[in-house]
Order: C-alpha cells, then structure tokens, then sequence
C-alpha cells in the first residue's frame, strides 16, 4: 500500500508540473508596459513554488516507499526526537526564499500603485453598476462634465448623472466601451454606483476593484493595439457573469482623431471599431 | 529545584483532589434526552457535533455537484431540479440566481458548519478532556449550550435556503454594498426595501452571528479545561500535538469571532434599520439617489470580516495539523521530530494569522502601502508551515509505518496541506495578485489547503478515534476503498483549476459562456465535473462504513493502534466519567515509540518507569519538554 502511495505521489506531481509547463493553459500575451515585469515575476516564483512543490511530494514519496513495515517485522523504528541543526538550517532557508521572493514581488506593485499617473496621461472616468460599464471620456476640452448623483436616470441612458448643462459637458462623451492610446499613459478615476465591481482584462495583468462611495485612481500603459475582453472581477449580483464590455487599444493616431469627434459621431466611430477589430492583439 | 517541583506537584495533586470530587457533579444520566440529546457529557457534544458536520458535508457537497452541472451544460433542463426548486431552477434549468445561492450555501455549509465544527467541536471536544486526563470539559453546561446554539444557527441557514425570495446571494463573504442594499436593487436572495427580516440574506447573517455566539462559548470551554484540568503529570510539554492545536485553536476562536458577531450586528442593522455602517451617501439605483444611506465605507466590512477570515482559515486547518501529527507519530511508529518546534510553529501561524487579513484586500481600494506591509507578512507565514512539513517528512524518515486507512488520510494530509499551502507564495504577493485574485487560481489554492486538507485530516481522526468513540473498528477495506478515489479525486478536481485561473477564469460565474478567452479551458472544465461526481461517490462509502461500523464493526480493544496517549488507556467507548473515577498520572511525553530496551515498540504516557525517580527528577507542570528530557531513564 505504502509503494502504491509512493508511486501516486510521484506521478500527481508530475502529472501537476507538466500542466503548468504545457503551456496549453496559460496567460493570454501581455499587452501593458509592466506586463514583462509581471510575467518574469510570476515565473520565477512558480519555479520556487514548482521546486518546493516537487521536492515535497517526491520526498514524501520516497519516506513512505523506503520506510513501509514490513509484516511481522521486529525491527524497531529510529528513536528520535529531532534535530535542532536540521530543524534552524530549513527554516533560515525557507524564511531568505519566502520572504526574498515576497519582496521582489512588491516591484510591479509600487511601479503601479506608489507613484501617481505620469503628467500627460489620458485620463477616462469609469463608472461600474449593475451590470454595466460606463467610460467617460473629457473630449476636445480634456475637461470632466461635472457629474451629480440626482442626475443619473437609466432611462434616459444617463448613467453616470452627467449634467449635460455645463460647460464642460459638451463634448464629452459616455459609452460602455473603454478606449485608450497605445504607448501613452493611461489613468482611470473609478467608483461604482450601487455595489462593489472589478475591472479585469487578462492581458492587460491588472485588475481593481471599484468601490461605492470611493474615487480609486490607478494608471497603465497598453504598448499592443488590439480588442480585448473585459470582465467584472467582483460578485455583484445575479448577471455578474454578464457584466462584459471590450477594451480597445488604438494607434494613437486613431485614438486623437476620435476624441476630437462630437458625441454622436464618437459613438458611430466606436461601433465600427468595435466591429472591425478582431479579438486579441492586432499586428501594428 | 527539587523544592519548586514538589510544591508543583502538591498543586497538581489537590487540583486532582478537588477535581476529582467534580466527578460527582454530574452521574451519568439515565433518561433519553439528558443522555443523548441534550446531554452535558462532552463526548456525546463531540458525536453531536460531528453528525452535524457530516449532515453539513453532504448538502456542502450535493450543491458542489449542482453548481458543476450548472457550470457544464449550462441551461439544461434537470427534471428532478424543478420538483425540489420549482422558481430557483423554473423548467429545471437554474437561473444565476440560483447558481449564486448555491454557492453562498456551499462556502456557508462547508466553512462554518464542516471547517469548524468538525474538527474542534467534534474531535476536540470528544478527546481533550480525555487527553489530559480530565473527567469532562470545565463548563459542561456551557458545552451543551455551544453545540445547541450552534444547531439554532444551522436550522436558520437551512431556513435562509428554502425563504421565499430564493437563498442568500452575496457569497459567503457577504461583501456589501451588495449584502446591505442588495434587496433595494432587487437582487433576488435579498429581500426588498418591506422584507428586510424575512429573506436569504437576512437569515444568513442571522445564522453567522448565532454560529459566532456557539463558538465563543466552545473556544472559553476549551482553553479553561486545557489550562485547569490537566490530570498530575501532564505538564503543557508533554500534551499530545492535538491538544496543542485544539489550544491554539481555540484561542483564536475567541479572539476571531467576536469580530465576526460585531460586524454581523452591524450588517443586520445596515439590511433592516438603513444605518450606514458600510453603505456609502451618493449612491443611485437608477431611478433615485439612495438619500437614506450616508457616511458608510464598504471597505470596513472587509476588515472586519478578514480580521476574522483570516484565522478562520487556521480554525480549520490547525486541528487537522494536530490530528496528522497525532497519527504520523503513531503509525511511524517513531517519535515526533522535533516535539517543541511543530508546538512553536503552531503558535506562531496562530499569531502571524492574525495580521495577514490585509491579503484578501491588495485589490479592494486599500491604501498600497498598506497592502504591501501585509504582503509580506503573509509570505513570513510560510516558514512555520514549512516547519510543519519539515517535521512531519523528519517523523517519516527511519520509521516503520504501518499503512493503516487513518494513516493514508494522514499522509494524504501532508500532500495536500504542502499543494495547497505553496501557491500562497503566489497569491501573497501584491503583483502577481493583480491578475491571480478572484479568480479560480484562488479556487484551487483555499480548497486544496483548507477545505480539502482540513477534511482530511477530519477523516483520519474519524478511522483512528472510531474505536475510541464507538468500541468498534470501521472497515480498514472500505477505508482504503474510500482513500484511493478520494485522494486521486481531489487532485484531479483542484490542480486544473489553478490553470484555470492562471488563463483567467473569474470565481463565482453561473456561466463561462460569455467569454471567448475562457474557451479553451472547456475541456479542463469538463474533467473537473467529471472528477467531482467520482469523487463526491466515492464519499458515500466512508458513510457506510461509518455507520454500518458503529453496530457491526469488529470490537476493538481499549487500545487497537498500539498508541500511547490518554485516551488509550481507558476503555472503548471510555465510561461516562473518562477514567471510571480513577485519575490516570502521566510519567511521559506524548509520542514514546521505538524507546530502546522498553518490552513493546511503544511507552504508553501512563506506564510508569521502571526507574520510579524519574517523575521525581523532571516531572511538574509546565516545567519539562517533551524532548529529550523526557526520558532520562532511558537514556543511562
């Protein structure tokens, strides 16, 4: 029974590391400048996490194979308690490599979140609600409308309680598909309307969660063009799994032509895009 | 020196000396009802409790399958789902709501009433006072009334499923915004703005905070007795690792779920009296401005319940840390490695447990800085754990193991805890959580480690300590027939879904079908379900022979396994009172195997030794280690 367990053990263990080297499943391209960074990161840590595993199981594997009793056996096991020197050399290595490699992995992480949005970047606000999302884009002006909860009203498709009245709300424009430059800077001001919502788009290696009552600003840099899926990340209710919309990266060309249209023909311009680009990545 | 010791020991003896006329406080009871149901004997509190959980498994895992088949042939029509659901699942086929209730249920059922009640309830309950030699839990009353409370808490949960309105939709996390004004926004499961009492959600938070109220009063129950009632001899070094794990346990019951209680008061005020502990002003539902709400943080719930989540996560673990400990050294044949290290480490993830919660939260809006000082104390957590396994692989080496099923579990354990336990090394940090969290790499991770883990340890405890509690062997052949599928089973179920997550499937979607990207993983998804149905089968074998065992089973002897500890030395079921009045004295440490020159490969903690000093020369409460200490006579 005991080499039976042995050989399942070796066996689970390569079964499991083949799945994750496979490369069958795996991360779709990155399409962001902290993307590599990410990926290199997440790779050395499954190696440690892929070592640590193996040698674990394997090792167990082998105690049980090698120390099995044998029926009747007279022999008496090893009378021990321990052993300090062991016990203080495996945990000082476990706490360099842990807490090593917890470290390193704040570097993405400060990149994003320590320092402020670059001067410059393209700022769109997004607003998450049951069960849709809506990107609000400044326009010519590179001006916000102002924005008033008592003015939203889905009935009349205003989502994000825009007080078309003012000024600044001329030309901005407000729709469900969130549109950026490539290799520019980008930041979102994010809150959500009712309940709490995460944006997630897997390419982009970045996800937030959207939270009622507050104004969460973060930053990226897309470096591919192309269409991309986005998905709410947060239980939010019943149609959480619908909750999609499309993240479309342009060359920023396209991009500035765009922003510089009127509303209406904003909207007509999105929906071709949105039609013309295929999924994934699209070749510059 | 000596003097301390003999005054220590004059302690223990009047603490057994009055302790031992608290035997007579309660005789065993005669009548049906004192002696079965609401009994105050804490062995039948601990079969309580593990029905409970074995009741709370079967449903936990029944919807695990409704939710695969939901996930698989998305709108199919089960003909038997509309007879039990007729609006859940309308036709048959279950709507997202539905598939959101489930899932609520599911993580509600398996966290609260398996995870917790099982391991500590169940086994502690029934074997530490027994362990330490003592007669009963120290408040035996307050134990009748942890499990009974507990009991309320699960009846209204079983409530909160079958309201009108449909179960609690807001996971078993309860996040608001959603589980506050959810009802408002007509999220069904939620109730409305005139049924706030009366519906999933409501009810839900109801049972948490009743379940919260049982534990307390269990975890006061448990350090009181564990501190008080050690019999002479059993000084805190020389307990066995279970009784250590169920101490730290408990402690950090009592701290975790007061937590828990107040957020669930203050989340019940929020969903019935429109206070805005965590409902934010400015808010809309598309209509109106929700002016009613104003000040709230959403963010606050999400301390709150982490501050408790968190070490709930080692409530379930830690007994089943205990337990594998317990049966590795037993089975090994061999004593534990390093006996003092496996109790620091233990204290240690129960005190590192407490100041990680931040790492459920690197995503929620919480300040970065923040999220990076939590970061890295989660990944400082690891190193104890790694002891763990360190110890447990050290117990192995050179041992003679008897492969018996509570053994396989116990091996199955390690296996389980260290798949599990490593990918925290992923999710603990703040980068690589950008793309990983919330989604099934999550999935994978907490179900290997603390569900499955858990659940393994709880099945070797039930095939090591049945003949204990039922003066019966369960079926070792079924017991392996059950071990293979299972073990296989859950790896076949849990790796895939860190590919899975890895690719970027989202958790708690009723469908995959909206998203090109999660195409590939269909066949994955497939397996999965294919995997579940085995493996939730294979479970219906353990409880034939669970109870098929309990009146037909071979008899046992008082001590079957050869095993050395407390319980071992009374009969199979023990008396009413533990020791049939008579107070074991412990002259050893816990894990005596292979001693040289001993007659038999084991040393029970009773036997006394043939030097008779020895008890003399490093006995006392709290003074000695179970080390090397523990045996000089054997050693000259």
């Amino acid at each position: 029974m005991g080499r039976a367990l042995a050989v399942f053990l070796w066996l689970m263990t390569l079964a499991s590391v083949w799945m994750f080297m496979s490369g069958r499943w795996w991360f779709p391209p990155s399409i962001t400048e902290h993307g590599p960074a990410y990926d290199r990161q997440f790779i050395l840590t499954m190696i440690i996490v892929g070592i640590a595993f193996s040698g674990a199981q394997i090792g167990l594997g082998y105690v049980i194979w090698r120390y099995g009793a044998r029926r009747n056996e007279r022999e008496r096991a090893v009378y021990s308690h321990g052993n300090n020197r062991v016990e203080m050399i495996c945990t000082a290595l476990t706490a360099v490599v842990f807490i090593g490699v917890g470290v390193m992995g704040q570097q993405v992480w400060a990149q994003l979140h320590f320092a402020k949005a670059p001067a410059g970047s393209t700022q769109i606000k997004v607003t998450a609600q049951q069960f849709q999302w809506s990107f609000h884009y400044p326009g010519i002006d590179a001006k916000f409308g102002r924005t008033d909860p008592t003015l939203v009203n889905d009935s009349a498709a205003n989502y994000t309680g825009l007080d078309e009245a003012s000024a600044e709300a001329k030309d901005d424009v407000v729709v469900p598909i969130l549109i950026t430059p490539v290799n520019r800077p980008v930041e979102l001001i994010m809150t959500a309307r009712d309940v709490t919502h995460s944006i997630w788009v897997p390419p982009l290696r970045f996800k937030q969660d959207l939270v009622p009552g507050l104004n969460i600003s973060v930053h990226f840099t897309p470096v591919k063009t192309g269409k991309f899926e986005l998905a709410c990340a947060e239980l939010c209710g019943q149609q959480h799994y619908k909750m999609k919309s499309f993240m479309l990266v342009l060359p920023e060309r396209d991009y500035r032509e765009m922003v510089a249209m009127p509303p209406a023909q904003f909207r007509t311009r999105m929906t071709e895009l949105v039609k013309a680009y295929p999924l994934g990545i699209t070749a510059q | 020196m000596s003097e301390t010791v003999q005054e220590t020991h004059e302690i223990a003896a009047t603490h057994t000396a009055a302790h031992g006329a608290a035997v007579h406080h309660h005789g065993p009871p005669t009548g049906f009802i004192r002696k079965y149901i609401f009994s105050i004997d804490h062995k039948i509190i601990g079969i309580q409790y593990l029905l409970l959980a074995m009741l709370s498994v079967l449903v936990g895992m029944l919807l695990s399958v409704l939710m695969r088949m939901n996930l698989t042939w998305p709108g199919t029509s089960w003909p038997l789902l509309e007879v039990l659901f007729p609006v859940g699942a309308a036709g048959g086929v279950m709507t997202p709501e539905f598939y959101l209730s489930l899932v609520t249920m599911h993580g509600t059922m398996m966290v609260f009433f398996v995870l917790t009640t099982a391991p500590q309830g169940g086994f502690g309950n029934y074997f530490l006072p027994i362990q330490v030699g003592a007669d009963d839990m120290a408040f035996p009353n307050l134990n009748m009334l942890s499990f009974w409370v507990t009991f309320v808490g699960f009846m209204v949960l079983v409530l909160a499923a079958f309201v009108e309105g449909g179960g609690p939709t807001g996971g078993w996390t309860g996040y608001p915004t959603l589980s506050a004004i959810g009802g408002k926004l007509n999220v069904p499961g939620m109730g409305s703005a005139e049924n706030r009492w009366m519906n999933g959600q409501s009810l839900w938070v109801v049972s948490i905070a009743i379940f919260c109220v049982g534990s307390l009063l269990g975890a006061l129950n448990f350090i009181t007795t564990l501190l008080n009632m050690r019999v002479r001899g059993m000084s805190l070094m020389r307990m066995p690792l279970t009784c250590w794990s169920w101490f730290t346990t408990a402690i950090l019951a009592l701290l975790a779920f007061p937590v828990l209680l107040a957020a669930g008061v203050l989340l019940l005020l929020d969903r019935t009296m429109d206070t805005s502990f965590f409902v934010p002003g400015g808010l809309s539902d598309g209509t109106r401005v929700l002016t009613e709400y104003n000040g709230g943080s959403p963010i606050l719930w999400q301390h709150l319940f982490w501050f408790f989540g968190h070490p709930e996560v080692y409530i379930a673990i830690l007994p089943g840390m205990g337990a594998t400990s317990h049966i590795l050294s037993t089975f090994a044949r061999k004593p534990i490695f390093g006996y003092r290290a496996m109790v620091f480490a233990m204290f240690a993830i129960g005190l590192l447990g407490f100041f990680v919660w931040g790492h459920h939260m690197f995503l929620s809006g919480m300040s970065p800085y923040t999220g990076m000082a939590f970061s890295v104390l989660t990944l400082s957590i690891g190193v104890p754990s790694a002891i763990k396994t360190f110890n447990w692989l050290g117990t192995l080496w050179g041992a003679r193991i008897r492969f018996t099923t509570p053994m396989l579990f116990a091996i199955g354990f390690v296996s389980l805890f260290v798949a599990g336990g490593i990918t925290g090394l992923v999710l603990g940090q703040t980068s690589l959580d950008l793309s990983m969290h919330d989604t099934y790499f999550v999935l994978g991770h907490f179900h290997l480690v603390m569900g499955v883990a858990a659940i393994f340890g709880m099945f070797a405890g039930t095939y090591f300590w049945f003949p204990k509690m039922f003066g019966r062997m369960m079926s070792e052949r079924l017991g392996k027939i059950h071990f293979w599928p299972t073990f296989i089973g859950v790896y076949a179920i849990f790796m895939p879904m860190h590919v899975m997550g890895i690719v970027g499937m989202p958790r708690r979607y009723a469908s995959f079908q909206e998203y090109e990207f999660l195409r590939s993983l269909d066949p994955l998804v497939m397996f999965v379900t294919i995997a579940v149905v085995i493996t939730v089968a294979a479970q219906f074998i353990f409880w034939y022979n669970f109870f098929w065992s309990i009146w037909k089973g071979e008899k046992a002897g008082d001590n079957p396994w050869e095993a050395t500890t407390l319980e071992w030395a009374t009969t199979s079921p023990p008396p009413h009172d533990n020791f049939g009045g008579v107070a074991p004295i412990v002259y050893r440490g816990a894990y005596e195997f292979a001693v040289p020159g001993a007659p038999q490969d084991y040393v029970m903690q009773t036997t006394p030794d043939a030097e008779q000093n020895e008890i003399r020369q490093v006995g006392g409460i709290g003074v000695t280690g179970n080390g090397h200490n523990g045996h000089n006579g054997h050693k000259h």
